[in-house]
């Protein structure tokens, strides 16, 4: 028996729970209740206001905490990277850990926290909520990059002339972004799709994608949840491919 | 002549933490020249090259470029251009950009960028490679990219480290006549590292031999080769037979239970020396008046350009011999070596020494184990001594639980009859072994000494 | 003077990070019942979680249960199913391996929420109740890619002849697959486990739309319910707390010994 043929069983399994249920969506969200073919709930996307709204200030708030990750997580990640600047094992353990700790709980123990500090929770304490949460998933990539990068380039650069300051901008950041790219693939979307991290941080004030198409699907509206949820999966296909075959980025994961 | 220097190390040392990696070396290297760091792994070549262009600084001592000391300023600053062992090509650029990095950080003009790259590609045989992206080369193409980048800055030395030992036999052989070509070319002072002896004989002008981070001798091609001036060295370029010798007085040397004449002097009377015969310089002969000694064929084997043999010599030596005719195996044959070919070395040691302590009356501390020894008088417990062990007193043990140390082999030397093996134990000494057994390098050994065979004395602390 | 600016830096960003866990952590050890009210120090709620006796709700003990149950069949379904298919996919080529590996990436790019609606539809379609068995399968689905991604790098690091080396000594391929690849995989293997284990003890939203009406509650579901209804069930603080600490210790273990083994072996 040939050893490629290991890999039937997986390959059904993925077909019936993987491929079948993005079908799905785009079936459902193609169906009235009925089952007949429409377009209704496409349109009806489009002309929604509240959900266009709402759409909009999930992406804003995405691309900015997708930002202020980068900002603050890539400096962290070269110094945990830097065998001058940071010896210490633990260190990068207490960097990872938080994500390995249930994600809900943390948001609800930065939500109660900000409620004994009397901070008013809205659009700040989301942003704040949202980096605390995903931050972690930006520095691992990114400090996975840097440490399996190969020194001799650093050197060669150097070698050529290149200051410390030219070497990192023209030879270390090009090269981390396989890193990058894991690392906002591992934030950008998640934030735009999260429901229950801005029910707890905005008392619900503020509503992400995420929030609405939940909002539908548990009011059996599962033809307008599918239609939104087939609407994200447009964009995710347009991002995934947008980032190419990036085997490098898989490689910054594990 | 001091203004012929364009590099020049003097004192220089480096550590590792507790690993001393280079001690007190002390080179200059001349302007133009095509200079070889020669060793095997470890010895120390790549740490030296590295403290020249400037990636390391040495713990001890300077590292002057036309005599103003240059320890102090960083790689991006010295006017020296390195060839990485495995070419580190920028994968993000193509062989272009990867060429122009340095000019461009120089701010040179484009068209002025534009001609200095197409040049340098030309002289590597690359033209027309500039868009390609650098992971679609080969290994050897990769290489010419490496050269061409460091060439195109015009250092005032090209640092070159290992540079064709990832290439195969035939592409490394056609490097080494280009590279050699470029020299001549350019003008330029080359550094090269490399632990090929055979590439460093081709290629340099001057080589360097190192070891364990001294530097055992500095010479030109042929020097290093006809006169080596110590076994390391001897065993380490070309193949020779390195044999225990006896000088019985000048120009004549005695060894395989034969005297023969040579042309060393100075050495003493009856003083033991090593002598090193290349397996080229044994001679056949039919004529019995020429015959030094006799022998026994034990193998021949074809080598392409000659024929290389085994023989067991009449007073039970087995030499190595080279020769354009082959001679049968077992035939009885009669050998002469001219005295040119005799080179007579100076033995680093005839002994072991250490430095111990008393432990009692009869146990000593050495190299970190405790040893039994012969009840010694005079001396009592803490006392500071040194031991004396003969080679061949040493006993080797397969295991490393059976022995008194735990060491490692770290080199063998055949002498003829018998091995001469450097044990590094766990603490990092060294111990020199005369063996008839076959070890590897590498194997774990235990060991220990007969208590009568250590020769201990008071050693007076200074 | 760089290094104490770069510990600074990441100091600040590690006490921003545990601020919220070390406030819960401080208040675990006091009974009252409001967050943030500190009634005097007290390891009540420790004991009320050891014996089932809350002052919330009864269930929270019973979803912990749930979670770690789910949690460990899923994961080892899961590297099983995905050594199986990793061993598959390394021997494939061209467009059926590119396929199956865009197939088996999808869950891992794909957000939550994405996967949990499609799962819900699916059971819808395939006319299955949704349960424990539909919570299992939906962890299955998107533990097994962590595995396959685990135990890829192990078999392209493996040498390719020991599997034919085994048949030809007279090994069928099950014998082979158990006594040649499985000890060759097993870091990867492992790895790939602790990977679905942890995504699965981790998610919401899948489990939040598969888990059907059946009152099914994982820890997250449960810390879900409970914060809407307002108030945080005092014995989650010792649970979170102890969660935090296990992970801790887990992650400083598996790091020592990763660090002296490269010693050793240096």
């Amino acid at each position: 028996m040939k050893r490629s043929h290991w890999s039937i069983p997986y390959a059904v399994f993925l077909a019936i729970f993987v491929a079948l249920p993005l079908v799905l969506i785009m079936v459902y969200a193609l169906q009235d209740g009925q089952g007949h073919f429409t377009l209704a709930n496409i349109t009806r996307f489009f002309s929604d206001s509240d959900a266009l709204g709402t759409f909009a200030v999930s992406l804003e708030i995405a691309i900015e905490n997708t930002l202020i990750c980068i900002l603050l997580g890539y400096p962290a990640a070269w110094i945990l990277a830097n065998r001058e600047l940071n010896r210490s094992a633990v260190t990068i353990v207490l960097f990872i850990l938080p994500m390995w700790i249930n994600a809900l709980m943390r948001t609800l123990a930065t939500a109660e926290l900000f409620n004994i500090l009397g901070v008013q929770l809205g659009k700040g304490t989301l942003l704040f909520g949202m980096v605390y949460d995903y931050l972690p998933f930006m520095i691992y990539p990114i400090y996975n990059v840097l440490v399996k990068m190969d020194k001799s380039y650093q050197e060669a650069a150097q070698d050529l002339g290149a200051t410390p300051w030219k070497v990192f901008w023209k030879i270390t950041v090009p090269l981390s972004m396989p890193g990058v790219t894991s690392g906002v693939l591992m934030v950008f979307m998640p934030t735009v799709s999260t429901f229950a991290i801005s029910e707890f941080l905005t008392n619900n004030k503020i509503k992400l994608f995420g929030t609405i198409i939940q909002e539908n699907i548990n009011a059996s509206m599962w033809n307008y949840g599918a239609a939104l949820a087939f609407f994200m999966l447009i964009i995710i296909g347009v991002t995934t491919m947008f980032n190419g075959n990036n085997k490098e980025a898989e490689g910054a994961l594990i | 002549m001091a203004g012929d220097r364009i590099i020049d190390l003097q004192h220089v040392s480096k550590r590792f933490g507790d690993k001393t990696v280079l001690e007190d070396i002390n080179l200059y290297i001349r302007k133009g020249e095509f200079i070889t760091l020669l060793g095997p792994s470890g010895c120390g070549k790549t740490t030296t090259l590295r403290l020249i262009a400037g990636f390391l600084a040495p713990d001890e001592g300077e590292i002057l470029l036309d005599g103003k000391d240059i320890s102090a300023i960083p790689p991006y600053k010295r006017p020296f251009n390195t060839v990485f062992q495995r070419y580190a090509l920028f994968p993000h650029l193509d062989v272009y950009d990867n060429i122009a990095f340095g000019l461009k950080l120089q701010k040179v003009p484009t068209d002025e960028i534009d001609r200095r790259v197409r040049r340098v590609l030309k002289m590597v045989s690359m033209t027309d490679y500039e868009e390609r992206d650098v992971d679609s080369l080969s290994g050897g193409q990769q290489q010419r990219v490496a050269i061409a980048r460091a060439l195109v800055n015009q250092p005032k030395i090209l640092l070159l480290d290992e540079p064709l030992a990832a290439l195969d036999l035939k592409m490394r052989k056609d490097m080494q006549i280009e590279l050699k070509e470029m020299h001549r070319e350019l003008g330029i002072t080359f550094i090269y590292v490399t632990h090929d002896q055979e590439e460093a004989l081709t290629l340099s002008d001057t080589i360097v031999v190192m070891n364990e981070g001294k530097i055992q001798q500095i010479g030109t091609p042929t020097d290093i080769y006809n006169e080596p001036v110590n076994s390391f060295v001897a065993d380490f370029i070309g193949e020779s037979n390195i044999l225990n010798a006896t000088m019985v007085r000048d120009r004549l040397v005695s060894f395989i239970g034969h005297d023969f004449p040579c042309v060393d002097e100075g050495f003493g009377e009856g003083v033991p020396v090593d002598v090193v015969v290349r397996p080229e310089d044994i001679y056949f002969t039919t004529n019995p008046a020429r015959c030094q000694f006799r022998a026994k064929v034990n193998s021949c084997t074809f080598k392409g350009v000659h024929y290389e043999m085994y023989v067991d010599t009449d007073n039970g030596f087995e030499l190595m011999i080279q020769d354009y005719d082959p001679y049968e195996v077992g035939s009885e044959v009669m050998l002469y070596i001219e005295p040119d070919d005799i080179q007579v070395m100076h033995k680093e040691r005839t002994c072991n020494t250490f430095e111990g302590k008393m432990v009692d009356a009869t146990h000593v501390e050495l190299l970190g184990g405790t040893f039994e020894c012969l009840p010694q008088e005079g001396l009592s417990a803490g006392d500071a001594v040194t031991a004396e062990v003969d080679f061949d007193k040493v006993d080797l043990l397969d295991h490393q639980e059976e022995g008194v140390l735990a060491g490692e082999v770290h080199f063998l030397l055949y002498k003829g009859d018998h091995y001469h093996l450097t044990i590094l134990t766990e603490d990092g000494d060294h111990l020199w072994v005369d063996t008839d057994d076959i070890w590897d390098k590498g194997d774990l050994v235990g060991v220990d000494i007969a208590p009568k065979d250590l020769k201990i004395t008071r050693r007076n602390e200074a | 003077m760089k290094k104490l600016i770069s510990q600074i830096y990441l100091w600040i960003l590690l006490i921003l990070l545990y601020a919220p866990l070390v406030f819960i952590a401080i208040f675990s050890f006091t009974e009252s019942k409001v967050l943030g009210d500190w009634a005097g120090f007290s390891t009540k709620l420790y004991e009320n979680l050891f014996t089932g006796r809350m002052q919330g709700s009864a269930s929270l003990i019973s979803a912990v249960e749930n979670t770690l149950l789910i949690a460990v069949v899923s994961a080892a379904v899961s590297m099983a199913l995905g050594t199986v298919a990793a061993i598959g996919i390394h021997n494939l080529s061209g467009r059926k391996r590119r396929a199956l590996t865009f197939l088996n990436n999808i869950p891992m790019i794909n957000p939550d929420v994405i996967t949990g609606v499609s799962l819900f539809l699916l059971f819808i379609f395939l006319h299955f109740s949704q349960g424990y068995l539909t919570v299992i399968l939906s962890h299955i689905s998107f533990g097994t890619p962590y595995v396959v991604l685990s135990v890829l790098p192990k078999l392209q690091q493996m040498n390719p002849n020991i599997y034919e080396a085994a048949l030809d000594l007279g090994a069928t391929p099950a014998q082979a697959l158990r006594k040649v690849l499985v000890p060759q995989l097993r870091p990867g293997m492992i790895s790939g486990f602790i990977l679905a284990f942890t995504m699965s003890l981790d998610d919401f939203a899948v489990t939040f739309f598969t888990r059907g009406t059946i009152g099914l509650e994982t820890l997250s579901t449960y810390i879900y319910a409970d914060a809407r209804k307002g108030g945080l069930t005092p014995e989650l603080r010792p649970l979170m707390t102890l969660i935090f600490l296990m992970i801790l210790v887990l992650l400083l273990v598996i790091n020592l010994r990763q660090s002296r083994l490269q010693k050793a072996n240096e």
